[in-house]
């Protein structure tokens, strides 16, 4: 006679991680099944390997791998979960491929409540399906309270790159234009209102998004005449402008008037006292491409809910000093430099 | 929240620059300091510079707090951080600042020091009351814009008993500094700095009005014009200043009336008059010892002094010899003056105070100006 093992369901409500999640027994089990499958599920993960297997579409592929350690780990407008997908689709989407395949690894702290662990999860889930981007394998680990704040979460992705493209970050030329995707500092803010100590009264959300669809119409609309993408995450825009100056070895010179910055971004930067240029953001792009396809390119980006607000921000020039110079609305110049030390810890 | 945008238009901003350009005299020329880091960095900021003749120069003053805090205060800070007891709570720009021997706050913090950034003193008495196992130091820093609110926090951890919170306290005075360089050789006997008049300082002139500045129009006969801190006001200030020297006068004059009294906020220094007397001397870098210059809590309120609690004594501790922080503080020299600039000495690794706040004269011009230099040199 078979005697039916009594297994206690997960308590999420009000349950916590603890070591023996992360020990490889049947308490490990439990939590990958009814939280990570669950959230996450599609057939590879339902295989139950320790891989999955897919078949090669051919062409060139990109791979990349991104970790996400945000605090708060909820945020307005997104959580460490969905930002852990869709700042991998980006990535991938910056060599203006499509992304096919994504992993997840966890290593989460001793004491997590298993309800912010769902809902973290159900987040990656969500976006993941959003996208059309399954994640289909993953690692999950345990650390001891103290030893890591939460949770963290690594993702890797592959995808393909359309035949006759090649961007990348030495290709800019004098005489570029530079397409910002949208408003800058959004993501940045929306983290910092709601840092512990710091919380203020602001209805600025996340602008964390995939942006793989709308790389896609630009791909459609330039082809090869994109030169380089980039997300301008940490560091923010100044940071993107400064090391494609660098990797390209020419100058940029930008307009202040031209920067698409929401005017409650902008008030909380000047409370906060930061610079709008060196904020993150996580749902935004930057092209630089040929002069002749500028226009094209940006008609289609702004044709595209996450373009809305594209706009060309400048233009690559000769520099043997890479800088990246600004004409600021009041009429001066200025350079927008690299940031200097860490104004935002843990933003990403 | 309201933005700033209609003192930082660009429209304005040309109208006021062909007003000063038609107004200053191409015979003559003019050499205004700006007191402030505030100041400094608005002008770099904005690239004010690039909208004024050539014959209208700004010196950059010591009005950064950050800048002129001896390196000795900052050995004295990394000491009391490394006693296992104390939490060094700080602001975030005073992590990066040298002290001596190539050490920092941030690096006293990687070492293991429990030193917190924080962004106000009541940041600081949260975590006192939290954690009352621990001795939690602010690290207090600042002109008489910064003052008031130590001085509320310290009324209350009175009222509320708190024993676990002192204030290691740094507070300075920006009359006594601007005296001092009037006074300084280098500019009434040596000549090696002129200057034709001041713009005064914003935020704190909220706190201490625009009389305390009288005193410097008329015994050094130099104009000061009291100026808010954005663009379009440091524009108007140039322009009241250029007045003021193409009329022959010398007066206080107040361009930052939508905030400034000229008795300034009678509260605000009825607190710090209530907490704080003053010292018979204090260090500044770049000026050395300034008397008067600088604030202490009085003796009912000893209990809340990190230096009367925890026995550090004096550190006697010198710049490195190549750097021209002191200099630049005066006025005397520009950042591209000193062989440390943007060589050895940038934001990322300071060697100097200058180098590290975003209003220092050197991180200024590094961060937003440097691309000048180089149009000089080619052209």
């Amino acid at each position: 006679m078979t005697v039916k093992t009594y297994k206690r369901k997960l308590d999420i409500k009000n349950g916590r991680v603890d070591l023996s999640h992360g020990s490889g027994g049947r308490a490990m089990m439990q939590l990958i099944a009814d939280i990570f499958h669950e959230a996450l599920d599609n057939a590879w993960l339902r295989r139950g390997n320790d891989q999955s297997a897919f078949d090669v579409i051919g062409g060139r592929m990109v791979m990349t791998t991104d970790g996400y350690v945000v605090s708060p780990i909820f945020f307005p407008g997104g959580d460490i979960g969905s930002l852990a997908v869709h700042g991998t689709i980006n990535d991938i989407a910056m060599a203006g491929a499509r992304p096919i395949y994504l992993s997840a690894g966890f290593i989460i702290e001793e004491g997590f409540a298993l309800a912010d662990l769902k809902r973290v999860a159900d987040s990656m889930g969500e976006a993941a399906r959003d996208a059309g981007v399954p994640i289909i394998t993953g690692d999950t680990k345990v650390v001891e309270r103290g030893k890591a704040d939460g949770v963290f979460i690594t993702t890797t992705g592959v995808g393909v790159v359309p035949d006759g493209l090649d961007l990348s970050s030495e290709k800019a030329r004098a005489g570029d234009k530079v397409i910002l995707s949208g408003t800058i500092g959004d993501h940045g803010v929306a983290v910092m209102s709601k840092r512990q100590n710091l919380t203020f009264e602001t209805d600025i959300v996340s602008d964390s998004a995939a942006l793989h669809q709308l790389v896609a119409v630009m791909v459609g609309a330039g082809g090869p005449s994109l030169r380089v993408m980039r997300d301008p995450t940490r560091g923010g825009l100044a940071a993107t402008l400064n090391e494609l100056a660098h990797q390209s070895h020419v100058g940029f010179r930008i307009s202040e008037e031209a920067l698409p910055i929401k005017p409650e971004v902008a008030a909380a930067c000047d409370l906060l006292g930061l610079d709008p240029l060196y904020v993150a953001n996580e749902g935004k792009l930057v092209a630089i491409v040929a002069p002749e396809a500028a226009g094209d390119i940006l008609a289609a980006m702004q044709a595209h809910p996450l373009g809305r607000d594209a706009a060309i921000i400048g233009e690559a020039i000769a520099d043997d000093h890479h800088f990246v110079q600004m004409t600021t609305s009041f009429g001066g110049g200025r350079i927008v430099d690299w940031l200097s030390g860490e104004q935002l810890p843990r933003i990403c | 929240m309201k933005h700033a945008d209609e003192y930082r238009d660009g429209r304005l901003a040309r109208a006021l620059a062909a007003r000063i350009a038609h107004e200053a005299d191409p015979a003559a020329s003019y050499h205004f300091m700006e007191f402030c880091g505030g100041h400094t960095h608005a002008i770099s900021r904005y690239g004010i510079q690039d909208l004024l003749p050539g014959n209208v120069r700004m010196i950059h003053g010591p009005g950064c707090p950050v800048c002129v805090l001896p390196i000795g205060r900052i050995d004295a800070a990394i000491r009391l951080a490394e006693r296992p007891e104390v939490t060094l709570c700080t602001y975030g720009d005073l992590m990066r600042v040298p002290g001596s021997h190539g050490t920092s706050l941030l690096k006293a913090k990687a070492a293991g020091a429990d030193i917190r950034m924080v962004y106000s003193t009541t940041d600081a008495l949260r975590i006192a009351e939290a954690e009352p196992e621990r001795e939690v130091i602010f690290f207090a820093i600042g002109f008489e814009t910064t003052t008031p609110p130590t001085a509320l926090a310290i009324k209350i951890a009175a009222a509320k008993k708190l024993k676990n919170f002192t204030i290691f306290c740094n507070h300075v005075l920006t009359p006594s500094a601007i005296q001092n360089i009037l006074e300084s050789p280098d500019v009434r006997e040596l000549g090696r700095v002129r200057i034709d008049g001041f713009i005064g300082p914003a935020h704190v002139s909220t706190v201490i009005g625009s009389q305390p500045y009288a005193f410097f129009a008329e015994e050094f006969e130099k104009p000061v014009v009291i100026a808010g801190f954005e663009p379009l006001d440091v524009m108007q200030a140039i322009m009241m200043l250029v007045r003021q020297v193409n009329e022959g006068r010398c007066e206080v004059e107040n361009q930052y009336t939508r905030a400034v009294k000229p008795e300034g906020n009678e509260r605000a220094k009825a607190e710090v008059a209530e907490i704080f007397e003053l010292r018979k001397s204090f260090e500044w870098r770049g000026l050395g010892q300034v008397p008067y210059s600088g604030l202490r809590l009085k003796k009912a309120y000893a209990e809340f002094d990190a230096e009367r609690r925890f026995d550090i004594g004096h550190i006697e501790a010198h710049d490195n010899p190549a750097c021209e922080c002191g200099a630049i503080l005066r006025g005397v020299k520009k950042p591209t003056d000193c062989k440390l600039f943007g060589t050895v000495c940038t934001p990322d690794t300071p060697m100097g105070s200058c180098m590290v706040s975003s209003e220092g004269a050197c991180a200024a011009h590094w961060t937003y100006g440097r691309f000048r230099d180089h149009v000089r040199e080619a052209s």
